[in-house]
Formats: C-alpha cells, sequence, structure tokens
C-alpha cells in the first residue's frame, strides 16, 4: 500500500489528506481543499479506507478512530 | 467487449492442456474508436492508480519506448511544459513504458536537473506488460520489449475518442495531440466536426442533412456558409 510506508507512517501526499479529512468532506470537497487532482485524492483516499484511517458514510469521507490517532501522532 | 464473440473452448487431452479456437474467436484484444478504454490498476510514480480514478476527467494515456533514451526525453520535457495547457482542458496525463517505478522517478528527476522541467504527471510501471498489453502498446514488429509511442485519448466517460501511433525513431507532435483535444471537446460542446487542419476559432462543418428536404432547407440556411447541400460550414459563437 504506497501511501503508508513500511515503517506504517504515511506518504506525504496521505498525510495532507488524513489532515483534510478532520473535516468530514467528499472526494471533490478534499480535491478543492487541497488544490488537488481528482485521480490523486481517489486513489490515496481508496487506500487509506483499506487501511482503515478513513470511511465514506453517505459520500462524505471522514476519520475513523484509527485516522484520528494517526493525526494526532502527526501533530 | 460486446463487439466480440468469445468461443474459446479447453480440454485436456492426454494430460495436456488444449485450446481450440473456433473461427468467431476475436484477434487480440486492442482498444477500439468509441469504446470504453479497457479497465486497469496500475503501480505508478504517483502510487497505486486505477483508469476508474480519471473518471469525469479527460485523460490522455501515452507510452514511451523506455526511461533514459533521447526521444522520449524530448517527449517528457514537452508533455511537462504543455501540462497547463492540458490542465487548461481538463486533460489529466499518464505516461507509460516498460520500466520500474525506480527507473520513471530516476529519470524524471534527472529531466528536473538537467532540462530545469518539473514531470508533475504520473507515469506507469508497467514491468509485466499488463496494461501495454491492454492497450496494443506493443508492436513487435519494431520491438517485443519495448512500447511504441502510443497516445489514447479518453473522454470523461472513460470512452477512447482518439488513437495516434508514432514509431519508435519520431517523437511526437505535442501540438497535434492539443488539437485533436480541442477538436474533440468541440464536437462534443456544439455538436459539429471539424475540417481539415482545424484549429480553435476556425470555421466548423455542419453535419450533412440526411433527407431530401434537409439538403433543400441546408440550401436556404441563414449564418452558414453553405458551398453545396452536403459542405455547410459556420463559425462558433465566441
Amino acid at each position: 500500500m504506497p501511501c503508508v510506508k513500511p515503517d506504517g507512517t504515511l506518504e506525504p501526499m496521505a498525510q495532507a489528506i488524513v489532515r483534510a479529512l478532520r473535516t468530514p468532506r467528499t472526494t471533490e470537497g478534499v480535491c478543492e481543499h487541497l488544490r488537488l487532482p481528482l485521480y490523486r485524492v481517489r486513489s490515496t483516499m481508496r487506500e487509506l479506507v483499506e487501511a482503515g484511517l478513513v470511511a465514506e458514510t453517505a459520500g462524505q469521507y471522514g476519520l475513523t478512530p484509527a485516522g484520528q490517532a494517526r493525526v494526532a501522532q502527526m501533530v | 467487449m460486446t463487439d466480440r464473440v468469445t468461443a474459446l473452448t479447453c480440454a485436456r487431452k492426454g494430460g495436456l492442456p488444449v485450446e481450440t479456437v473456433t473461427s468467431a474467436s476475436p484477434a487480440p484484444s486492442l482498444p477500439r474508436l468509441g469504446m470504453p478504454a479497457p479497465p486497469f490498476q496500475a503501480e505508478t510514480t504517483h502510487g497505486t492508480i486505477r483508469l476508474e480514478d480519471f473518471k469525469g476527467s479527460w485523460l490522455v494515456l501515452f507510452s514511451h519506448p523506455a526511461d533514459f533514451t533521447p526521444v522520449c526525453t524530448t517527449e517528457f520535457i514537452e508533455f511537462a511544459k504543455l501540462h497547463p495547457e492540458f490542465t487548461r482542458r481538463s486533460v489529466e496525463l499518464l505516461g507509460l513504458s516498460i520500466d520500474s517505478t525506480y527507473s520513471h522517478i530516476a529519470w524524471v528527476r534527472s529531466i528536473e536537473t538537467l532540462f530545469k522541467v518539473t514531470v508533475s504527471f504520473p507515469v506507469i510501471a508497467d514491468l509485466n506488460k499488463d496494461v501495454a498489453t491492454l492497450y496494443g502498446m506493443i508492436m513487435p514488429g519494431e520491438s517485443k520489449t519495448e512500447t511504441s509511442r502510443c497516445v489514447f485519448v479518453i473522454d470523461p466517460n472513460q470512452i477512447i475518442r482518439a488513437m495516434i501511433y508514432y514509431p519508435l525513431t519520431t517523437g511526437r507532435n505535442m501540438d497535434e495531440i492539443l488539437r485533436v483535444i480541442d477538436a474533440l471537446q468541440t464536437t462534443d460542446k456544439h455538436g459539429v466536426a471539424t475540417p481539415a487542419n482545424w484549429r480553435p476559432g476556425d470555421e466548423v462543418i455542419v453535419p450533412p442533412p440526411k433527407t431530401v428536404e434537409g439538403a433543400v432547407e441546408r440550401m436556404q440556411m441563414p449564418g452558414i456558409t453553405c458551398t453545396d447541400w452536403f459542405f455547410a460550414k459556420k463559425a462558433l459563437p465566441k
């Protein structure tokens, strides 16, 4: 999973997206907020969901408890 | 693909697999204009990407023979320089070659150092030739180990709208790729066709009428340059 490094830390792109998701957003909302292309956000978000750090509810993406813990470590 | 009939039967004979290919068997899978682009997932310099990640954007998927080769380097420089022009047209770029991610990263960094140009689009590391095979990018008559210079223009609905192939020895004309995109987007927006050598701002072709009455009407239609019932052009609103 390229967005998670072998040591368990997140790649810079994944870090930026996880930080942005402290406020739940749509994929398009993340793109706007971070000024990133849609493909980049979609692909990274998919991996963050698979990693259990992000979850989707009714089109909005937000942090799971594990994601919140990861953000707390990053700050 | 709906236009192909697969009639492949496998049987075992004498312990060996036997493939019986009937006359209705398909040719090797190749993309076709107007058909959905074959889906894929691939490792790239921007992580794992799927074709579906580009839904809603235009996409130029292009292959090059190999990293650290001179013609490909000139092409990457030009693609990188024109990246803002592609972005302005809502087009994403996605490169591909049969090289590793590490090779791509090293090459892209070299281009940045040597030519002061940043390559900010992803490049597929297609070491297993999965995507190259899916899209027919390998031309065995030229090379069995390298992809040729193929360009696939894929629209926001992931339909293949244009395909351009160049041989190994000939670098692409980036301006032509942009021109094709302008023409396709104009066609989609205005329901018109574009003549030879068309450029944005030039007159466009009004589709010919399909009935005798339509032909009569066309000859009297105001606001178009009508040479004959089948050959009419008009200017688009600016």
